[in-house]
Order: C-alpha cells, then sequence, then structure tokens
C-alpha cells in the first residue's frame, strides 16, 4: 500500500522553519528553493491530474489547487509535529504539503487499491493518520466544526499543537461555522482558520453573496477572534502570518483567522468551463501575481539560483509527478469484497 | 395529442415557469441557480424572464436558506428551494422535520406550509460518499411530509405543477442520472396528482415496484424478462407519500409476486415498508415472499465498479425475480 511507504518529501521541513525565524521579506535561499519545489510539485500534480482526468482515468468530481499554491505552502512551513490539518474537497495540495506521498494521492483520484482510501473515498475524501491529514470534505463548511473538535482535543490531551482548518470563502457563510468560532473562541481553542479566498464559491464571486462584501478576516470580530487579510499569492507573507497566528494559538490564546486573498486558475472543479468570469481577469493574476514566479524571481535575482539550477528542480518534480501517475495506473482496482469492508469495525 | 419528447430537466423548467407564471406567490432560490442556471440547467432563463426578486442566488447557507423558505411559506408565499445535493439538505434537517413537518398540527391545523423543497440524489458516476446518497426514508419516516420521486420527465412536471398548488411541505426529489433522459410530454397544461401509482409496463406474473432511477432499470430488466417468457409488471408509486396502496394491493393481487427495487441502502428503507404492507393486506394473495433488492448497507465507495456494485443493476433484478418466481414453483 502507497500508505506505507515512506513519502519522497520534496519540501525539507527543518530547513524551511530554521529560516522562518529570520525575517520573511529575507528569507533564506534553502526556505526559497523550499517553496519553489513544494509550489511547483502541487502544480505538476494538478497538471498531471487534469490530465488524467480528460483522459477519463479519473472520475468523479476534481477540484484543483492551481494558483493557490502559495497559501498551503506558507502555512505549512510553520508547523511542527503533532500539528494537524483538515480542509475541503480541494484537497490536493494540502496532502502534498503534509508530506502525503504523491502515489497514494493519486492512486485515490483513479479510484485505486493502492489510494490513501483504498479507491473508496475519491478525490474529496483522503485520510492520513500518519501526516494528521484529517480530510477531504465535500460538504461545505463541514471542516470548520471538525476542526475546532480536533483542536479540542488538542487542548484536552495537553498538547501544544495546533489545528489548521482550511476553508473556502464560499464556505463562510454556513452557519455552523460561527458556532464553531464561537466555541474556539469561549474555549480558546488552538485552532487556526485559514479562508481560502479566491473570489468564487462555484461560478458565485464573494462579492455577488456576502453581505459584508469580499473582506472576510474580521468575520470572527464579534467572537473576540484576531483577524488578519494577507497575500495569500506571497508565500513569504503567508508564512510570516503562519507563525504568528500559530504562535498565538500555542501560546493559549485562542484561535485565529488567516484570510488569504488567492485565486484559482482553473474551474471550480473539471466540469466547469468558468464562464462568470473573463479570461482577461485570470491571465491578468496569472501574469502578474503568480506564487511559483514569484518566488522564482526572488531567487534568480537574489542570486540563490541559476536558471539551469531551477531546470534541475523542475526535472525532479516532474519525476516524482511522472512516477505517481504510473502508480495510480498500475495500482489495480479494489477488489469487489471490498464493499463489504469498511463500514463498522468487525466485533 | 402531440408526440413532443423532451428532457426530464426541460420538463421541470417548465412546470416551473408555468407556475410562476400563474401564481405571483411562487419564487426560487438556490445556490447557482439564478445567473448559472442551476448545476443542471432546470432553473436556466427564469432570471431573465422573472427577474432577480423572483430567481434569486443564496449564499451558501443550506440550514438558513430551507429555513428562510418555510418562514415565507408559513407567511403566505410559495418558495421553491432548491438544494444541489439531498445530503445537502442534511443541514437543514431541523427546519425540515421539526419545524415545516409539524407546523401545520401544532397551529391546531390552521398552518399552511406551501414550501417545495427540490433536491437530487442518487449514484452517479463516482461522485463519492458525500454527494450519491438515497436518503428518501428519512423524509418518509416523518408524518407531514409529502415525498415525491419522479421517474420520467411527464410525471416530473405534471407532481411539480401540483406541488406547487398544494398546501403542505414537499420533498421533491430528482435523481443525477434522470435529468437529460426524455421522454413524452405533450404541449399544454398536465397536472399528475399525489398518491396515484403509474403503472409502467403491464405484465402478469410478479409486479416490480420501483421508483426514480431505479425505473427506467427495472423496465430494462422487465425487457429482458419477457425475453424468457416472464411477464412482469413494473409499478412506480410516483409519491412515496402519500403512497397509492390500492393500486400496489391491486397489482399484487392480479400477479401474486412482489419484488421491490430500490436504490437507497437496504436497511430501513421505504421498501421494507412497503413489503410490510403488503403482506399485512395481501398475505393470501401471495404465491411467494415479497422480496426487497436495495442498495448495500455501505456508504458508496468512490471506485466506479465498487459503485455500481452497491445498488441494484439490471442484472441484479433479472436474477433476483428469477429467484422469487422459483420459490414459487417449489412451494
Ligand atoms: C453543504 C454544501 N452545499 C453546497 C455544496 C456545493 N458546493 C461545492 S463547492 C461549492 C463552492 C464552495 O466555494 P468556496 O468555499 O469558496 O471554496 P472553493 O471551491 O473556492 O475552494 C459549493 C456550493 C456542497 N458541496 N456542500
Ligand atoms: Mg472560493
Amino acid at each position: 500500500m502507497a500508505k506505507k511507504a515512506t513519502a519522497k518529501r520534496p519540501v525539507r521541513k527543518g530547513a524551511a522553519k530554521k529560516a522562518a525565524a529570520a525575517k520573511p521579506a529575507a528569507a533564506g535561499k534553502e526556505q526559497l528553493l523550499d517553496y519553489y519545489r513544494e509550489m511547483l510539485l502541487i502544480r505538476r500534480f494538478e497538471e498531471k491530474a487534469g490530465q488524467l482526468y480528460g483522459m477519463g482515468l479519473i472520475g468523479g468530481f476534481c477540484h484543483l489547487y492551481i494558483g493557490q499554491e502559495a497559501v498551503v505552502t506558507g502555512m505549512q512551513a510553520a508547523t511542527k509535529d503533532g500539528d494537524a490539518v483538515i480542509t475541503s474537497y480541494r484537497d490536493h495540495g494540502h496532502m502534498l504539503a503534509t508530506g502525503m506521498d504523491p502515489k497514494g494521492v493519486m492512486a485515490e483520484l483513479t479510484g485505486r487499491e493502492g489510494g490513501y482510501s483504498k479507491g473508496k473515498g475519491g478525490s474529496m475524501h483522503m485520510f492520513s493518520k500518519e501526516k494528521n491529514f484529517y480530510g477531504g470534505h465535500g460538504i461545505v463548511g463541514a471542516q470548520i466544526p471538525l476542526g475546532t473538535g480536533i483542536a479540542f482535543a488538542m487542548k484536552y490531551n495537553e498538547t501544544d499543537n495546533v489545528c489548521l482548518a482550511y476553508t473556502g470563502d464560499g464556505a463562510m457563510n454556513q452557519g455552523q461555522v460561527y458556532e464553531a468560532f464561537n466555541m474556539a473562541a469561549l474555549w480558546k481553542l488552538p485552532v487556526v482558520y485559514v479562508v481560502e479566498n479566491n473570489k468564487y464559491g462555484m461560478g458565485t464571486s464573494v462579492e455577488r453573496i456576502s453581505a459584508s462584501g469580499a473582506n472576510l478576516h474580521d468575520r470572527g470580530k464579534a467572537y473576540g477572534i484576531p483577524g488578519e487579510e494577507v497575500d495569500g499569492m506571497d508565500v513569504l507573507a503567508v508564512h510570516d502570518a503562519a507563525e504568528k497566528a500559530i504562535a498565538h494559538c500555542r501560546a493559549g490564546k485562542g484561535p485565529y483567522i488567516l484570510e488569504m486573498k488567492t485565486y484559482r486558475y482553473r474551474g471550480h472543479s473539471m466540469s466547469d468551463p468558468a464562464k462568470y468570469r473573463s479570461k482577461e481577469e485570470v491571465n491578468k493574476v496569472r501574469s502578474t501575481s503568480d506564487p511559483i514566479d514569484r518566488v522564482k524571481a526572488l531567487l534568480i535575482d537574489g542570486g540563490h539560483a541559476t536558471e539551469d539550477d531551477l531546470k534541475e528542480i523542475d526535472k525532479s518534480v516532474k519525476a516524482v509527478v511522472s512516477e505517481a501517475a504510473d502508480f495510480s495506473q498500475s495500482s489495480p482496482e479494489p477488489d469487489p469484497s471490498e464493499l463489504w469492508t469498511d463500514v463498522l469495525i468487525e466485533a | 395529442m402531440s408526440d413532443r419528447e423532451i428532457m426530464y430537466r426541460d420538463a421541470l423548467r417548465e412546470a416551473l415557469h408555468e407556475e410562476m407564471t400563474r401564481n405571483p406567490e411562487v419564487f426560487v432560490i438556490g445556490e447557482g441557480i439564478a445567473e448559472r442556471g442551476g448545476s443542471y440547467k432546470v432553473t436556466e432563463g427564469l432570471l431573465a424572464e422573472f427577474g432577480a426578486k423572483r430567481v434569486r442566488d443564496t449564499p451558501i447557507s443550506e440550514a438558513s436558506m430551507i429555513g428562510v423558505g418555510v418562514g415565507a411559506a408559513i407567511a403566505g408565499a410559495r418558495p421553491v428551494v432548491e438544494i444541489l445535493y439531498i445530503d445537502f439538505a442534511m443541514l437543514g434537517m431541523d427546519q425540515i422535520v421539526n419545524q415545516a413537518a409539524k407546523f401545520r398540527l401544532m397551529t391546531g391545523g390552521e398552518g399552511r406550509v406551501p414550501f417545495v423543497l427540490r433536491t437530487q440524489g442518487g449514484t452517479g458516476g463516482g461522485v463519492a460518499a458525500q454527494h450519491s446518497q438515497s436518503l428518501e426514508a428519512l423524509f418518509y419516516h416523518i408524518p407531514g411530509l409529502r415525498v415525491v420521486m419522479p421517474s420520467t420527465p411527464y410525471d416530473a412536471k405534471g407532481l411539480l405543477k401540483y406541488a406547487l398548488r398544494q398546501p403542505d411541505p414537499v420533498m421533491f426529489l430528482e435523481h443525477k442520472h434522470l435529468y437529460m433522459t426524455k421522454g413524452h410530454v405533450p404541449d399544454g397544461e398536465i397536472i399528475v396528482e399525489f398518491g396515484k401509482a403509474d403503472i409502467k409496463r403491464e405484465g402478469t406474473d410478479v409486479t416490480l415496484i420501483a421508483w426514480s432511477n431505479m425505473i427506467p432499470r427495472t423496465l430494462e430488466a422487465a425487457e429482458a424478462l419477457a425475453a424468457e417468457g416472464i411477464s412482469a409488471e413494473v409499478l412506480d408509486p410516483r409519491t412515496l407519500v402519500p403512497l397509492d396502496r390500492e393500486a400496489v394491493l391491486k397489482s399484487v393481487a392480479k400477479t401474486n409476486r412482489c419484488v421491490i427495487v430500490q436504490e437507497a441502502v437496504r436497511r430501513g428503507g421505504v421498501g421494507s415498508d412497503i413489503a410490510s404492507i403488503i403482506q399485512e393486506e395481501a398475505f393470501y394473495d401471495l404465491d411467494a415472499p415479497v422480496t426487497v433488492l436495495g442498495g448495500m448497507n455501505t456508504p458508496i465507495p468512490f471506485n466506479l465498479a465498487l459503485e455500481q456494485a452497491s445498488v441494484p443493476q439490471k442484472e441484479n433484478i433479472v436474477e433476483v425475480v428469477k429467484r422469487v418466481l422459483h420459490a414459487d414453483l417449489v412451494a
């Protein structure tokens, strides 16, 4: 099972963390390279998933994370062992960033036995106990109370760990989000709510659907939860904000909201032609604030790497992704007898 | 009579269009239903026709949009609330079960809840555990709700029009696989009253009861059985609440055998309840045990082969019918 295989982890967490202690604007070479590698892995993985979907090898829903890579990359670089992650169905990037094996993730997308949920969960529903990744949820907003509960358990068990509960902008109008906010603040639970504001919930822009307009970071105000707006296309800014929010949680001061202004380049899911926005809008973001291009520029302009160095990284990332793609096609279909398993624990 | 053929989703749109034209009280709300015309295009064009007052996009807030709909209904409007997937209706269960279903009784019969919740369920194309459920039994179980499950474009149109003219909360449950299916729908006004089953195919050896997407599948099975000399009658109750008991009992009295086919998991399903009604009221008409063929008692798995194996397929229906007939022979 892919699950058991040790993940090839392109980001060296320790290095990222050490460098993070320094000023964010002056991120070190190693850290920049780690970011570059990690974000590129997510992007190439998603591009490959899109291809496999087009070839009919992946079915059902498939929500790509392309454009939003800086958010999870910057956040995860500020975590430590034992911290947990929970998110929505747009979850492939989060899994890769927690160090889950790309092979097991891709094989779940193709519904194979070697997938993280043995092919039974699919793109939206994957978990890794080892990496404290709690899914992968298809019910918009449901992961927020769950993430709050994970933080509850962390505090209850007297750890100093933190739960990162990721959500979209659209989900911020679900009632259960606010019930969870209240409890998290009341009980000072160590949870960072990471709102990935990519401007749209399916085909509806955040402005059209929110009485408070596009801003979501102050949605915790009534409960006394501090909130901050962050440039989610800038991995350094994300990391900086993450350090601050996580430190706040670890210190026992309760929850924190980070609103990441970000953008998804692709449609909501593979079946969305994205007619609700213009090509120009998408192109403008891609050409002016692409998170990977930004780090690339820092690396080259800062003299940390040459084009050739980066090409080497591209090559190694591509190799990891094509290995995952191969595995996702060679891993067998689950046995029909699997229909009788994993529903209840047999006594 | 014209021989016009249209798709299930177009039939639903016609029903909404006609009833909105007829009655200014009717309005529709839901996620992405106005500007985008809905995920299954049922509400396409309604915004242009009726304007933003009556065709409204909501935030992703199922619990409260259902509650707002129920509130508007008890105050004299006729909301149609569209919930993208029946799985998401679970967020609004309090409003459906504790408020909408009980309002009439709690007001001593004075209150009216002309509320229609349109949603869709069922398996189809690997959309996995949280987007594939068949949950009609949950609503069937609650006194005070009407439960409607059309299988054809004709029934979809006629039943939705009827739903929009009566005073009780209606769970109008469509199926994701049916939207693109075509069927005969004549021009002009059609109404299908609740509680009237439809015999989709006449037969003499066995009664097959099914609804929603199990109807086309059961009809295919009946066709295959006919080739083997077995004459199956296919009965579609169309509304589970109210249930046309009379039609069920009449058909069973004719064929003396009954198989109920449901996509929902077998345990605690509507099929079990219909079976219990038949054995209680028609025991002496029966030549074989009433059999329920349902989905497996598992969350729907993502893998396509497993997904298909978890719900009744044509071959399973054929096999079960033969078993039931055989049971009769050895008896
Ligand atoms: C309870 C619920 N309602 C509706 C949906 C359908 N749906 C899936 S994703 C989505 C949009 C969510 O947008 P957002 O929270 O901004 O996340 P993004 O997709 O942009 O990452 C909707 C309405 C759902 N899955 N669950
Ligand atoms: Mg969004």
